[in-house]
């Protein structure tokens, strides 16, 4: 991993990605201590733009910043001075002057920490940027975060069968479902699936799947209980409810009734099939509120191993940056 | 009056073909065109061998942004960024705030286009406020010498209301110029839809928006009888359209943007909202056929579709920031830089046929005696780098920013006046 900032997968690479996995296993690690704290980054400080909401990965990387020790300060949309006219470049840079070493950022636009770290650099600032999650675009530390979870199963799946452990992706079949043209969780998954060796299908609606997937190394379905069949993983991509609003689903009923995973979808998946979801989990739409709970659901694993996850990507990053430093 | 001017050495070009000769300029017209011509005492002799002098360039469609957003651009400072374009004449758009409705904001536009670099001819909107619901009083305007009406930044919506205002202006002797963009099929996009717009997850413009009001638009001028021209044509479909209607005879005009025969939309992978326009960039396929269509004649004209926004606009997230692109200052060197025509073929759609659409007399007329001297000297083998924080806009929006093009204007004269010495905009 040589890029400064974490924007794509695709700025990882398969060997990226795999280093990242091996890093997190030590975080992993330290959460299971008695004070899962390492001084690993103290006198860093993080700074978290939030220009949209979001409870889960904000708290995520705050705490992972923690654990390594290092000063947090967020900032959301709501308490910026985004309101009163001040350009997105000039609060980054205001932002900056205060000197901080990171700035992890969600936009609802596709490609703003890629304009930050530019105007970031163009500055002649240091920070490196995380990117947390941009409009339809990409949610890096999401697909990595995902793609640990799997490979912690697949693993104890392996170990049982007595298989080699590094190649747990290879021909792993994928279902990824749902709202794949919208969705960033979607996007970032691809990338670090395919380039794993994975072998994925996006299963939605025809007015819900990507335009088109061109260069993406990814099947596309629009029949659920065909893809289900063989199936290793089923991700379910949360299901926004203004897209009936856009005439791209008649209801969210017929929406569950074709592209949900119901109880009796969840009870023909195989016994070592892993449920997945990126959340938060609209119960009764993409999935059943049984199948969230069925113990093939992985879905609060996910949501553990992102500490961990993003514990990897701030210390990857920031040691980085020190040791060119010195 | 301004003081007698010698080009000498050039070649000089115009629609009756080319030739080697010196041109003498006195009194703001062409005094003589020959061979060795005696140089009267006190005339400026520019030594422009290797050198095209050319009727002046006219462009079909620059956003002057006056009146409403003076940071953006003014009709001084457009029209200097023209003149060191090498126009010596430009349409104004009417989208501004207020819209060019009606005859009082066309005489303000002109009023504040005295003293420009270039002469401005101000197009009105096809509708009250561009709002695509009452017809702007064409007549009125016709009557104050507006030739062209446009609703650009949007295109009008409502077919029926677009029938009426073709058959109402048929017999008016003006030119209703489409921005061509069904909305309901555009959807809010804000690039081209396709392999890059579903990687980088950015909503996408089909090239179906454009082209349904293409044909939309072909059908209803045939109907009419009224005078179209389409304005940034953008896909190959569209060419296609066009291509079909002009070998059944119609009689439409249209133009295309030079971004949009240099660009792609790979370019927006940077998510620099520079590269953000409307048409957006397209994809190879469509550049490729934009190409062929100038050379096939099927495109009419290359028109610069200049929208100029101030820096912090365009330092906004891509879905955020405006579109639009500036053009005036490197139309010439991006078309000679990217089209295998000839340079004659290169100036036609530059100069005389964007004059023709137009209605513009005075410009883009043979370089003989007696004719008004408006006219660019190119230097079309000159090599040179964009430098994006030096243009004469007050807006730096260009996408061609650190790019190498070839051609260049050297010298250009409005009027008998040379308002552009050397690259230089001389006020």
């Amino acid at each position: 991993m040589t890029q400064r900032h974490l924007l794509t997968i695709e700025d990882l690479g398969a060997d990226g990605i795999v280093e990242l996995l091996h890093l997190t296993d030590t975080f992993t690690e330290v959460a299971t201590r008695a004070i899962p704290k390492v001084p690993a980054l103290v006198g860093r400080t993080v700074a978290q733009l939030f220009f949209e909401d979001s409870t889960r990965t904000r708290l995520s990387f705050e705490t992972a910043a923690r654990r390594l020790s290092a000063d947090v300060l967020t900032f959301t949309a709501k308490t910026s001075s985004l309101n009163k006219g001040e350009s997105l470049r000039d609060t980054v840079l205001t932002v900056s002057a205060m000197g901080v070493d990171a700035f992890v950022v969600r936009h609802a636009s596709s490609g703003a920490p890629a304009q930050i770290a530019h105007w970031l650099e163009a500055d002649g600032n240091g920070e490196v940027v995380v990117n947390a999650g941009d409009g339809a675009h990409a949610h890096p530390t999401q697909a990595l975060l995902d793609c640990y979870t799997i490979r912690q199963h697949r693993k104890e799946i392996a170990d049982r069968a007595d298989a080699p452990a590094d190649r747990l992706f290879e021909g792993l079949r994928v279902l990824i479902v749902g709202d794949a043209r919208h969705s960033r969780v979607c996007r970032s998954n691809v990338e670090a699936l395919t380039a794993l060796g994975a072998d994925v299908t996006l299963v939605g609606p025809p007015t819900l799947l990507p335009v088109t997937t061109k260069g993406w190394g990814v099947s596309t379905s629009t029949d659920l209980d065909e893809a289900l069949l063989g199936a290793d993983v089923v991700y379910l991509l949360r299901m926004q409810l203004e897209r009936q609003r856009e005439a791209r689903v008649p209801s969210l009923p017929e929406y569950t009734a074709r592209w949900g995973l119901t109880t009796a979808r969840a009870e023909r998946l195989d016994p070592s099939a892993l449920v997945m979801a990126p959340g938060p989990i609209n119960r009764g739409v993409e999935l059943s509120s049984d199948a969230a709970d069925l113990p093939c659901s992985v879905i609060t694993d996910q949501v553990t191993n992102g500490v961990a996850t993003r514990m990897a990507v701030l210390f990857k990053l920031l040691s980085a940056g020190r040791d060119s430093g010195e | 009056m301004s003081e007698a001017i010698v080009l000498r050495g050039a070649e000089v070009i115009d629609e009756t073909g080319s030739r080697r000769a010196d041109v003498l300029i006195v009194d703001g017209l062409i005094r003589e065109v020959g061979d060795a011509l005696a140089v009267p005492s006190g005339a400026l002799v520019l030594e422009v061998d290797g050198c095209v002098v050319s009727p002046g360039l006219v462009d079909l469609h620059a956003h002057l942004r006056e009146p409403g957003d003076p940071e953006a651009e003014t009709v001084m400072t457009g029209s200097r960024a023209a003149a060191l374009g090498g126009y010596t004449a430009i349409v104004a758009m009417p989208n501004t705030e207020p819209a060019i409705d009606n005859v009082a904001v066309v005489e303000q536009v002109r009023r504040l286009a005295r003293g420009a670099l270039c002469q401005v001819e101000v197009a009105a909107a096809i509708t009250i406020g561009r709002a695509g619901e009452r017809l702007a009083p064409f007549g009125e305007l016709a009557d104050a010498g507006v030739r062209l009406f446009t609703d650009d930044g949007s295109g009008v919506q409502d077919a029926g209301l677009m029938r009426r205002a073709l058959e109402y202006a048929a017999p008016l002797g003006i030119t209703l110029a489409q921005h061509c963009e069904d909305n309901s099929l555009a959807a809010g996009g804000h690039m081209h839809e396709g392999e890059w717009s579903s990687r980088l997850g950015i909503p996408g413009a089909p090239a179906l928006a454009e082209e349904a009001m293409v044909a939309r638009d072909l059908a209803l001028a045939a109907l009419t009888g009224g005078r179209l021209h389409l304005l940034h044509l953008s896909t190959a479909g569209s060419i296609e359209l066009v291509r079909a209607a002009r070998f059944k005879g119609l009689a439409v005009t249209c133009e295309v943007a030079p971004h949009h025969l240099m660009l792609t939309d790979e370019e927006v992978a940077s998510f620099d909202p520079a590269f953000k326009v409307n048409p957006p960039l397209r994809s190879a396929t469509d550049v490729a056929a934009l190409r062929a269509a100038l050379a096939d004649g099927t495109v009419d004209a290359i028109a610069t579709d200049h929208a100029p926004h101030p820096p912090h606009a365009k330092q906004a997230p891509f879905d955020q920031a405006p579109p639009g692109m500036l053009g005036l200052e490197t139309a010439l060197a991006v078309a000679l830089t990217v089209l295998e025509m000839p340079v004659e073929a290169v100036l036609a759609a530059l100069s005389w046929r964007p004059a023709r659409i137009a209605g513009i007399e005075n410009h883009g007329r043979r370089v003989a005696p007696g004719e008004p001297a408006n006219l660019c000297v190119i230097d079309p083998a000159e090599t040179w780098s964009v430098d994006g924080t030096a243009m004469a806009s007050a807006a730096r929006n260009t996408p061609f920013a650190g790019r190498k093009l070839t051609g260049r204007v050297r010298h250009t004269i409005f009027g008998g006046e040379l308002v552009v010495r050397d690259g230089e905009a001389q006020r």
